[in-house]
């Protein structure tokens, strides 16, 4: 297991109370795999991401029942292990590519940085991965380009940026939080198949966080459907998409167009009603208000988990009802 | 970066230009200068003589192109009162009030810089309350009174430093301290906000995760881009403390340039006033070109590079 991480909870002083935005995740990538973790926005996807870098606020309250990841055991101090691994075992690629390069550096002197100080690698050496990284990442001239700053690019060459920057250091789990949201359709499929090659290349896992379902579909081997705070289904990409089993995993389904199926024009199915406020304990079905298949039991905590074959579960009190 | 230098340093000697042209004014500001000089009794043949022997009866461009002409070469006329060349008195006043506010600005800003990070890396921690405590305290004590006070204490009571003047170098402890109190407040807020917005940005954030250290974190990311306000902030600090205080320099019984400017002032030594306000306006001018400058080399896109 590249990343083994049971029952993680985050929560955030808010004025209004305890936000409880993570109640209980558990997530699991093995060796050169992709988990795709998707959910609306808001339910926490980021918070789990830079909860596993440690990278939250001090405020955040973190706690987990197992936390493992590339052969470490961080359970016990994860901020002491955390500070050893990033850069070099984990990293990640943040939401905001725009404001995650420091405007007064040199793009050449961020992407060097890290892997001069934790691989010992001399200027030159550094630079020179730097260049093969930023090529990889589609950005043209890349040896002239180390000496400029960030504002000399656009938006999508920032954030192709932080993805080399992420490669750098080799790592052998990659966090990417919706890495290719502000590119276009050509790069998007170029970053893909970059991330691919390098999980042959270097048995590479990832997290990758996305809205988008094709993103999904082309490069998940696994699937987290993440709810008001829980993962509410996982399966292999392939099955969650032939067969959902949660209702809500149902609705994001509907909810993509699908060319030749959906009538042109017509609107497609939203879910109805509003994720459920966080603040304070929530019991039972956070998706019940919204479910078109709620009964009574629904309110009943905790919400029944059905394992479903290997590395396939859903958590929902009446599934098989929910599949058909 | 030449192209913003050369565009600064023109908006520099404007700014030189105009401020020289308003102190020039001044010596018209309260009316004819050579009624002034002859005094509020004085006849009016005396003023006419005065006129001509100070070309006051010239065209006024002429004057100004005149008196600014000299002013270059180092000649600011003749003191009314003393009768003396303006540079020479100027000039043995100004080391006492250099002196003060250079130390005095270099030991503000060694207690309120780290101070302000100390404070910023953990908000609302025991070193952020002393901070707070400092700051609110340095605003709130006149600089009068606290000087006043450790003159009673540290010079009557103690005997430890000599209580005024300016002889021995024991002399400026305590108008350091008095001066750089009164600095530190405003230089140890503006360093703590900067730092705590830097610290919440994504870069930072983003620092950390490529695995660098704390240290370098804060003084490679952060710090560069949190002193951006605190170097403009030093500007106008380091123009005050230069320009010597009225109250300070009479606490303490030091002569600096600012009990020279009051005294004139109320000699109506009007060439003495003119050239200080004109020295004093072309240092402010001198430090923020500079401060900007320092921003536009931390800042890569201030000097329009890419
Ligand atoms: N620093 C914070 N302080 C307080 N609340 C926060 C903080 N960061 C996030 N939240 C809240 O926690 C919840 C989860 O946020 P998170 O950023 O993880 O959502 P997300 O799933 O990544 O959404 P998106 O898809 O929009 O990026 C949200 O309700 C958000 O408002
Ligand atoms: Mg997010």
């Amino acid at each position: 297991m590249m990343l083994d991480i049971r029952d993680l909870r985050v929560s955030l002083p808010t004025e209004r109370g305890l936000l409880n935005a993570v109640r209980g995740v558990d997530l699991q990538i093995a060796r050169g795999q992709t988990l795709c973790l998707v959910g609306e926005s808001g339910c926490g996807k980021s918070l789990t991401a830079t909860s596993i870098m440690g990278l939250l606020t001090r405020q955040a309250q973190i706690t987990t029942d197992r936390f493992e990841m590339a052969g470490q055991d961080l359970t016990r101090k994860p901020a002491a292990g955390l500070a050893r691994m990033r850069g070099r075992d984990v990293a990640m690629i943040f939401q905001d590519p725009t404001s995650a390069l420091n405007p007064t550096l040199t793009v050449g002197r961020q992407l060097t940085e890290g892997v001069m100080r934790s691989e010992k690698l001399s200027r030159r050496a550094a630079e020179a991965r730097a260049v093969e990284m930023l090529e990889r990442v589609g950005i043209s001239n890349p040896a002239a380009r180390l000496a400029q700053y960030p504002h000399g690019f656009s938006g999508g060459q920032r954030q192709r940026i932080m993805i080399a920057s992420a490669l750098m250091g080799r790592p052998k789990l990659l966090i990417a939080d919706e890495p290719t949201t502000a590119l276009d359709v050509t790069i998007q499929a170029q970053i893909l198949q970059l991330l691919g090659e390098l999980q042959a290349d270097l048995g590479l896992s990832i997290l990758l966080i996305t809205h988008d379902l094709g993103v999904v579909a082309a490069i998940a081997d696994d699937v987290a459907v993440m709810y008001a705070g829980r993962i509410v289904e996982r399966a292999p990409a392939r099955d969650l998409f032939v067969r959902p089993r949660h209702p809500y995993t149902r609705g994001l389904l509907a909810a993509i167009p699908v060319p030749g199926v959906t009538p042109r024009g017509s609107a497609l199915p939203a879910i109805p009603g509003r994720v459920p406020g966080l603040i304070g304990t929530l019991r039972g079905c956070a998706f019940r208000d919204r479910c078109a298949q709620a009964a009574p039991d629904c309110a009943a905590d905790p919400v029944p988990r059905h394992g479903i074959g290997a590395g396939r579960f859903v958590e929902c009190v009446n599934p098989e009802e929910a599949s058909t | 970066m030449l192209s913003f230098l050369s565009r600064r340093l023109f908006v520099a000697f404007c700014v030189c230009v105009t401020v020289s042209a308003l102190s020039f004014a001044l010596m018209f500001l309260s009316g004819d200068p050579a009624i002034a000089i002859a005094g509020a009794g004085g006849r009016a043949e005396d003023a006419e003589a005065i006129r001509i022997a100070y070309g006051f009866d010239r065209p006024l461009i002429v004057q100004y192109l005149d008196w600014i002409g000299s002013a270059v070469t180092g000649d600011l006329g003749q003191s009314i009162y003393f009768n003396l060349p303006v540079t020479e008195i100027i000039g043995n006043r100004v080391g006492v009030t250099l002196t003060l506010g250079f130390i005095s600005f270099l030991v503000a800003l060694a207690v309120a810089v780290p101070l302000g990070i100390a404070a910023a890396l953990r908000p609302n921690g025991w070193i952020d309350r002393i901070a707070l405590i400092i700051a609110v305290s340095g605003q709130a004590i006149p600089s009068f009174w606290l000087g006043l006070m450790a003159i009673v204490v540290f010079g009557v009571w103690y005997g430890m430093v000599p209580i005024s003047g300016a002889e021995s170098w024991q002399g400026f402890i305590l108008p350091v301290i008095v001066l750089s109190y009164y600095a530190v407040p405003e230089l140890m807020r503006i360093t703590r906000s900067g730092m705590i917005d830097v610290l919440a940005t994504d870069y930072v954030r983003a620092a950390r995760a490529k695995g660098l250290p704390m240290h370098l974190v804060i003084s490679r990311h952060a710090l560069r881009n949190a002193v951006l306000p605190l170097v403009s902030l030093a500007a106008v600090q380091l123009g005050q403390l230069l320009s010597g205080s009225i109250v300070i320099e009479s606490v303490f019984a030091l002569n600096g340039l600012g009990r020279l400017a009051w005294e004139s002032l109320l000699r109506s030594d009007l060439p003495v006033v003119q050239a200080i306000i004109l020295v004093l306006s072309l240092l402010y001018v001198l430090l923020t070109t500079c401060a900007d400058i320092l921003n536009a080399v931390l800042d890569p896109r201030l000097r329009g590079a890419t």
